[in-house]
């Protein structure tokens, strides 16, 4: 197809060849970060492994799959799901600094899972519900306080968030102060992010609702083109512009508070990455959905690697090093394009 | 000749405010309708009832003998365009990519464009003289290179008709030539039937074949440029003095405050 025409323009082809060129980079990185630690693991053990000498009890063995190995997966899901709700927050309020966690969506999510710990749910339904309400309740605040009466395109929509990030933020806090025993700190960990409590069980629970939620996503990748250029003129081509945001929101809702849950509050991964994304393969989300988010789970596996290796032997939560990265991200962005996102 | 568009006393009420009372208008099949009125006439109000994007309190719209609630919006979409005063470009789209959602009520969920609509939104940036912005990012166009490309993505549609708001009201006076020359060019070449609202007499007298002026919603007088562009008319609507002499080039009225 894109022999016969001069210009570039999305094919199912060039989405697929690029999906899979990730896949393999994803694959890269979970690699190197299951060689990488404070423990070192020799090109010997890698090969014992490969070829089964290596015997089942062997420390090294261990580390790699019962630790390495499904907080690698837990990064690749979060990091993939915090830049997939990026990107769909971002097309829905037309405004390319509208980050979950940055309207405070993560933070209302952390409310509900301290919550759920308060009462003494357990992480396997209680905790992520409670977190999902939250994060379905932060967005409907933000949507009516910040969207719908001043235009989405306006930065009242981030100060919003800023504010309601803050409330959220002190409710935590509050909560913290206020109970004196051992769940304090399980608590504290959702301030942070944190990864390392990665285990399969919740992988096996994570795993298939971001499937499901990622393919339900993409089904929207036409009617999210559209509404960036205009709610009316998306009406007018047939776009079901209320049911469309209202899904997308919902579903977006879902896998914030399902990550919140198992990882806690890691920020600017929906900013950067989908903002990288978009600056290489443009704005057709048919191919933006699968190359950001893919580029999310790349990005928050390399993060949480360094987040383990920078002052090991003791480590760091991987929300202090993409808050680290990403906060001056954000403010470079402002400045160079904080006009042009102001209402215009 | 049926006419392509039918509207039978439309009137319409957001709540107690009425907008819009007893219009009835034909749109025939290539004649470009013009619509003017100071603010608050309706124009808006009726160009959304036209567009289908707005459901009126009283009366019936037909598309070619159907009435517009036994159509669903993608069948409407495949036969009324419009080219919308609202657009935001925050995000990089090429020209092209925009043009290509113009075929969005013609794909499946999901469907990626194929040869035909390729051809279809190449003939479309080729229709308004568009082709060499294919590749350029939609947010970086001057005014009258982006209003190309949305008349391109509305053509892209395949309409029968063509509903433009206010299509120059940004630009400056070689583009809004430009454009009106483009969209009488497209009327007569492809047989569309246009219907723009705007707020100048002058050009919308000169290049459209029939004109609707509006009073308080309701239909103040219409037909030919010449006969709805008197002083007495626009005096009236427009609660303005001006005198209206013939454009001494195109013999068109001609309309000046005084």
């Amino acid at each position: 197809m894109s022999s016969q025409y001069p210009h570039t323009i999305t094919t199912p082809g060039k989405v697929v060849f690029l999906s899979l060129v990730m896949c393999i980079i994803l694959v890269c990185a979970m690699a190197i970060a299951l060689v990488v630690g404070t423990v070192d693991v020799s090109f010997g053990h890698i090969m014992g492994i490969i070829s089964g000498t290596l015997p089942t009890d062997d420390p090294v063995r261990l580390i790699i799959f019962k630790i390495r190995l499904p907080r690698i997966i837990l990064a690749g899901l979060v990091g993939f799901s915090l830049s997939l709700g990026g990107i769909v927050f971002q097309a829905i309020l037309r405004n390319p600094l509208a980050d979950p966690f940055i309207l405070g969506v993560s933070s209302g999510s952390a409310c509900g899972a301290v919550l759920g710990i308060i009462f003494g749910f357990g992480f396997s339904v209680g905790i992520p519900v409670l977190s999902f309400v939250g994060a379905l309740l932060t967005i409907y605040l933000v949507m009516s306080l910040g969207a719908r009466r001043m235009g989405m395109e306006s930065s009242t929509i981030l100060l919003t968030g800023v504010i309601i990030n803050a409330f959220f933020t002190a409710v935590i806090m509050f909560f913290i102060s206020i109970s004196a025993d051992e769940r304090l700190h399980t608590m504290l960990f959702w301030l942070y992010g944190d990864l390392s409590q990665g285990q399969y069980g919740q992988l096996a629970f994570i795993a298939p609702i971001v499937l499901v939620v990622f393919i339900w996503l993409y089904s929207l990748s036409k009617e999210l083109n559209i509404i960036t250029t205009g709610d009316e003129i998306a009406l007018q081509l047939g776009v079901n512009v209320a049911a469309t945001k209202k899904t997308a929101l919902v579903l977006v809702s879902l896998l914030m508070g399902l990550v919140v849950a198992f990882s806690g509050l890691i920020g600017f991964v929906g900013l950067i990455v989908p903002h990288l994304a978009r600056m290489v393969f443009r704005t057709d989300h048919r191919l933006l959905i699968p190359i950001g988010s893919l580029g999310g789970a790349i990005f928050l596996i390399a993060a949480d690697t360094l987040a383990r290796t920078l002052v090991s032997p003791s480590e760091l939560p991987v929300g202090v090093v993409t808050a680290f990265m990403g906060a001056p991200f954000f403010i470079l962005l402002l400045r160079k394009k904080g006009s042009q996102w102001s209402r215009s | 000749m049926e006419p392509i568009l039918t509207l039978k006393n439309i009137g319409h009420s957001y709540g107690n405010q009425r907008a819009l009372k007893g219009v009835d208008l034909n749109l025939m099949d290539g004649e470009i309708l013009g619509i003017l009125g100071p603010n608050g006439s309706g124009k808006s109000t009726l160009l959304k009832v036209l567009d289908g994007l707005l459901t009126p309190t009283e009366g019936e719209i037909r598309l070619r003998g159907r009435l517009f609630r036994d159509l669903n919006r993608s069948e409407l979409a495949r036969d009324v365009a419009m080219v919308a005063q609202e657009n935001y470009f925050r995000f990089s789209f090429t020209a092209l990519e925009v043009v290509l959602m113009g075929r969005y009520p013609h794909l499946k969920r999901l469907q990626f464009e194929g040869r035909r609509d390729m051809d279809v939104a190449y003939n479309a940036l080729k229709a308004t003289h568009a082709l060499d912005l294919a590749d350029r990012p939609i947010h970086e166009l001057s005014g009258g290179e982006r209003q190309r490309v949305l008349i391109a993505r509305a053509l892209a549609q395949e309409p029968k008709v063509i509903l433009l708001d206010e299509p120059t009201s940004f630009l400056d006076l070689k583009f809004k030539r430009e454009i009106f020359r483009l969209i009488s060019a497209l009327s007569r070449d492809q047989g569309l039937s246009v219907v723009l609202v705007s707020h100048d007499i002058d050009l919308v007298a000169m290049y459209c074949s029939r004109l609707v002026m509006l009073k308080k919603g309701e239909v103040y007088t219409t037909g030919e440029p010449e006969a709805v562009v008197t002083a007495e008319n626009v005096g009236a609507v427009y609660e303005c003095p001006v005198l209206v002499d013939k454009n001494p080039q195109t013999g068109r009225p001609r309309v000046s405050v005084v």
